[in-house]
């Protein structure tokens, strides 16, 4: 394998060489530092780290970094991620020195400053949502759920209710909410999507019972439709003595005009990381805290940030409050990412958070209303979507050969980071698009354009868009040999193989 | 718009394609009876005062004591060029590399994160990466019950206690039990896992162990008999889980030295400031043969339909998107920057310059252990320490809050962090690294040798007043 094109680079181990090592970046260890430790506690053989002079290092990021497509690059119309505008005075506000330098085992009293910010985050995000209270805890939508499902378990514990032992999910819902409940204990329950894509009340009231513990809904979906039947379903779930969980990963479609629990959801966790403006980080980190209505307070994880009556402010005390689920993780969490989340309320207030929400579901009604009119795609559900829309492949494959992947492929040629494919699963050769609050009119009608342009090209050059994209620094990836012989860490190379590769 | 492009008139064009007059019909799909009232928030602040309500926040914290604090969270020297790197748009502002051919950044940054760990923990397969220590240590428990289709694990003390308090929320939910090995009080291995304990809990034939977990430094920072523990949980076929601080792995065994089939632990010493608590990096890494096992993501080498080498995500079929309610873990949404800082951290360091920041540490813990031993305060246990251990301090919560008071983080209280532990009643936990100077260790030594020799009470006044 070469390693030739443009920016492609060799790894950190191959640009390794002795004595090459970055800087003198702390003063010298007396030489007996370690003697005192027992000979079989310590490392026998030392560690095979590369050893890189910082400018080489430096290049060697840079570079790597430029073969990435980031939403600071460009338009990144990944549906259900909200991949909208990181504001730059997030990454500054983090960095603070107080904030930052600050050790999680701290004294209260040395940390009222993040404390305090922690509270009105807590009472900013239950009053977007209508919660009756927040916890700030988990790392990720993910953690998120799974608090969630653990409150909604410890509460039914609590009323000696044991029988509740599923949890019911329709079809079309992301894969983090079944996983979520199989690691909370219980059975998931799948519940197939009404042709309108929408819950099957029917399907529900089929399947709730004694037995059903919660329902897990997104809404919007994930289809990027708004729940026309939510006040009948939550009517019914609660008539079944189970609890309603909203997935709120796409709470930018709703911010003011819909807050779950004010419309009788129990629980919900928010994804700060699409919702409000935190950057996704390659993948990570983000945040999921979790709104509840009153009945589930007394079981959030600890600990908790507290208001004492003079002002000041504490971390609950270990065991302070005994029906807790307990910890989900160390410390109070994410704080990093929180500071940025706040920011970002803080910059907007009431009108510019409502502001936001209008302007992502104009912006995804018109991109969708510029595909409907062309006829090339399918949008498979009627009427105003959401935040994000599906548009479907389906008739192009069949007329051409042409799959979603393809098409997704050949976007990137022509400078668009491709949608979310083939979720969710309930729609044939979908994408999930999400062009956010943050693009001009200009870029979406660019990305329609693009769309349609690779439409006819299917028909006319079919093997121009099968075989994209062309001009990334990679062409498609042997992904079976990557799983079959995985090759997961370097190895340097035995003297041998050097010499035959020689 | 705050921070959206959108003018008046952008929006009405939108409009007028859509044929409707306001945004307000796009959202007649919600039922009336369940539209919002009115959110009430601070209004909308500019980017000016929001900077300056900002500081006033961070300056509210005390960042600027002598701090000794640690367990698991230790502050070093951060080479700027960590965040430097961190600070390029085209990694902090992607996403998970779905799309392999515009994501090579992130991919390649992410495997050769896996390689630096594997080096360190002597691990081949290395997960990349989870939420941090606490939950990567709750995840290398359900693996163990699950590669050995056991229900119970034995979790040392020793272990960190928000380890043990993730680890009991995650059992809980999983219908899996778990006890604790209790740590020996007194005599020369006072502090470290109690091997016969360890043993009469693992030859329960009634009760079947998955795996043992023991941390290295532990808890109270003593090195632990890591390879005696492997040998009794492998004896008993359970799997052996090290908790490693990864600084340290430049200098003590690693996991793979004594056998430990999965290393866990909180990657935060690796160029991630502290930040009250995240976000940090959960390290995960194991033998060869538990690959299918492992939770979270795998990058690996490949090559492009032109034999360039490349790298995709892969063994997707653990994940929560492919397997749904049978995946290995529910993980999406990982700590990857975090994995990034991280490697840039290692690679700027090097293998020598790694190894001087674990030594250091471990010279300048000698060199406070000798100066609070000097002031009265000698250490509670007496077995071997990198750079943490705990001193003993009669009346430790209330000495711990009066040196507060003259600008001294004087480590940890463990009846704070063990509540329940008679032992450790009176001990504060103290650590040194590289950052810490000769002026904060005497500063330290001389206001303990005042409180130990004189003056109760709570000198009146803020915190820190008369000091640095
Ligand atoms: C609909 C939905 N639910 C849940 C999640 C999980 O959130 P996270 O990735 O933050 O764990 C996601 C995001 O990826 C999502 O899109």
């Amino acid at each position: 394998m070469s390693v030739t094109g443009p920016k492609l680079q060799p790894t950190l181990f191959e640009l390794s060489g002795p004595g090459r090592a970055a800087g003198r970046r702390i003063p010298a260890p007396p030489a007996d530092a370690l003697d005192r430790l027992p000979s079989d506690s310590r490392r026998a053989v030392p560690a095979a780290l590369p050893e890189v002079d910082e400018q080489s290092l430096v290049r060697h990021y840079v570079n790597l970094s430029q073969l990435n497509w980031g939403v600071d690059t460009g338009f990144y119309p990944l549906g259900s991620c909200t991949m909208k505008y990181n504001p730059k005075v997030n990454e500054w506000a983090a960095r603070l020195p107080g904030f930052a330098g600050l050790h999680p085992l701290a004294p209260d009293e040395t940390a009222q400053g993040t404390l305090e910010l922690l509270w009105e985050l807590e009472r900013d995000l239950a009053e977007i949502s209508g919660m009756d209270a927040v916890t700030l805890q988990p790392a990720a939508g993910a953690q998120g759920e799974l608090t969630g499902i653990l409150l909604v378990r410890a509460y039914h514990r609590a009323r000696g209710d044991l029988e509740r032992t599923e949890v019911l999910i329709p079809d079309s819902a992301h894969g983090t909410n079944p996983a979520t409940a199989s690691m909370a204990g219980f059975r998931t329950v799948n519940i197939a999507s009404a042709p309108d894509g929408g819950v099957d009340l029917e399907a529900f009231r089929a399947a709730l019972g004694p037995r059903t513990a919660a329902i897990m809904i997104t809404n919007p979906s994930t289809l990027g439709l708004f729940e026309r039947h939510i006040v009948e379903l939550l009517e019914m779930v609660h008539a079944a003595g189970a609890l309603a969980y909203m997935d709120g990963a796409n709470l930018n479609a709703i911010l003011g005009r819909f807050r779950p629990g004010e419309a009788g959801f129990d629980v919900m966790h928010f994804n700060v990381h699409k919702t409000f403006a935190t950057p996704h980080g390659g993948g990570g980190p983000g945040a999921g805290p979790v709104g509840v209505l009153a009945p589930l307070i007394p079981f959030l994880p600890a600990p908790r940030v507290l208001r004492e009556p003079d002002g000041t402010f504490r971390l609950e005390r270990p065991g302070e409050r005994p029906a807790s689920i307990g910890r989900m993780r160390g410390h109070v969490g994410n704080v990093g990412i929180l500071v940025r989340a706040w920011a970002y309320i803080r910059a907007h207030g009431a009108d510019g958070l409502r502001e936001v929400s209008d302007d992502a579901v104009l912006a995804a009604n018109y991109l969708r209303g510029r595909l409907e009119a062309d006829g090339a795609w399918e949008i498979p559900f009627a009427g105003p979507c959401a935040h994000e829309f599906i548009a479907s492949g389906t008739a192009l494959k069949r007329a051409t050969g042409v799959r979603t992947l393809d098409v997704a492929k050949r976007l990137i040629d022509k400078g668009y980071h491709p949608p979310t494919i083939y979720f969710p699963h309930t729609v044939d050769e979908a994408m999930l698009i999400e062009p956010t609050e943050t693009e001009r009119l200009e870029t979406l009608d660019a990305f329609a354009d693009a769309l349609l342009e690779i439409a006819r090209e299917a028909h006319e050059t079919p093997e121009l868009v099968t075989s994209a994209p062309h001009s990334a620094p990679v062409r498609r990836l042997d992904e079976a040999t990557a799983a079959r012989q995985p090759n997961l860490r370097w190895r340097a190379a035995t003297p041998a193989e050097r010499s035959s590769a020689g | 718009m705050v921070y959206g492009p959108h003018t008046p008139d952008d929006r009405s064009r939108m409009l007028a394609a859509l044929g409707i007059g306001s945004v307000d019909e796009l959202f007649e799909v919600i039922p009336t009876s369940v539209r919002a009232r009115p959110m009430h928030l601070p209004p909308g602040l500019t980017e000016l005062d929001l900077m300056a309500r900002l500081r006033t926040l961070a300056g509210h914290n005390r960042v600027d004591l002598a701090s000794f604090l640690g367990a698991g969270v230790y502050r070093h020297h951060l080479p700027p060029v960590v965040d430097q790197i961190l600070l390029r748009g085209e990694y902090y502002t992607a996403y998970t590399p779905y799309q392999p051919e515009i994501s090579q950044g992130t991919l390649q940054t992410i495997y050769e994160y896996q390689s630096l760990l594997a080096e360190l923990t002597g691990l081949d397969v290395v997960s990349a990466s989870h939420y941090d220590g606490a939950t990567a240590t709750a995840e290398a428990a359900l693996m163990t019950c699950r590669a050995t289709r056991r229900e119970r694990v034995l979790v040392s003390r020793g272990v960190h206690p928000q380890s043990r308090q993730t680890l009991e929320t995650y059992f809980a939910g999983a219908n899996l039990t778990f006890d604790e090995v209790p740590l020996i009080a007194d005599g020369p291995a006072a502090g470290t896992t109690d091997l016969a304990a360890l043993g009469r809990l693992l030859a329960d034939p009634e009760r079947p162990i998955g795996g043992v977990i023991a941390a290295q430094p532990n808890l109270l920072g003593l090195l632990e008999p890591m390879a005696e523990i492997g040998r009794l949980a492998h004896a008993a076929g359970a799997l052996f889980v090290a908790v490693v601080e990864p600084v340290s792995l430049a200098v003590l065994a690693p996991p793979s030295a004594y056998e430990a089939d999965i290393a866990a632990g909180e990657g935060q010493p690796l160029g991630i400031p502290p930040q009250y608590g995240g976000p940090y990096l959960g390290i995960l890494a194991c033998r060869d043969s538990l690959i299918r096992q492992i939770p979270g993501r795998l990058i690996g080498m490949t090559s492009d339909a032109d034999g360039r080498r490349a790298y995709v995500m892969t063994m997707r079929a653990r994940e929560q998107d492919i397997r749904r309610e049978k995946a290995a873990s529910n993980i999406c949404t990982n700590q990857a920057l975090c994995a990034l800082a991280a490697a840039v951290y290692v690679a700027a360091l090097g293998p020598g310059g790694l190894r001087d920041v674990a030594a250091t540490g471990a010279a300048r813990a000698a060199e406070l252990a000798a100066a609070l031993d000097d002031a009265g305060a000698p250490r509670l246990h007496t077995g071997p320490y990198l750079n943490e251990f705990a001193i003993r301090v009669p009346d430790a919560v209330a000495v711990h809050r009066r040196l507060l008071h003259r600008g001294i983080l004087a480590g940890i209280p463990l009846a704070e962090l063990e509540p329940g532990d008679a032992s450790l009643a009176e001990g504060l936990l103290v650590c040194a690294t590289e950052s810490t100077t000769a002026e904060e260790i005497e500063l330290f030594a001389w206001a303990l040798r005042d409180e130990l020799g004189s003056r109760p009470g709570v000198p009146a006044g803020s915190i820190g007043e008369g000091s640095r």
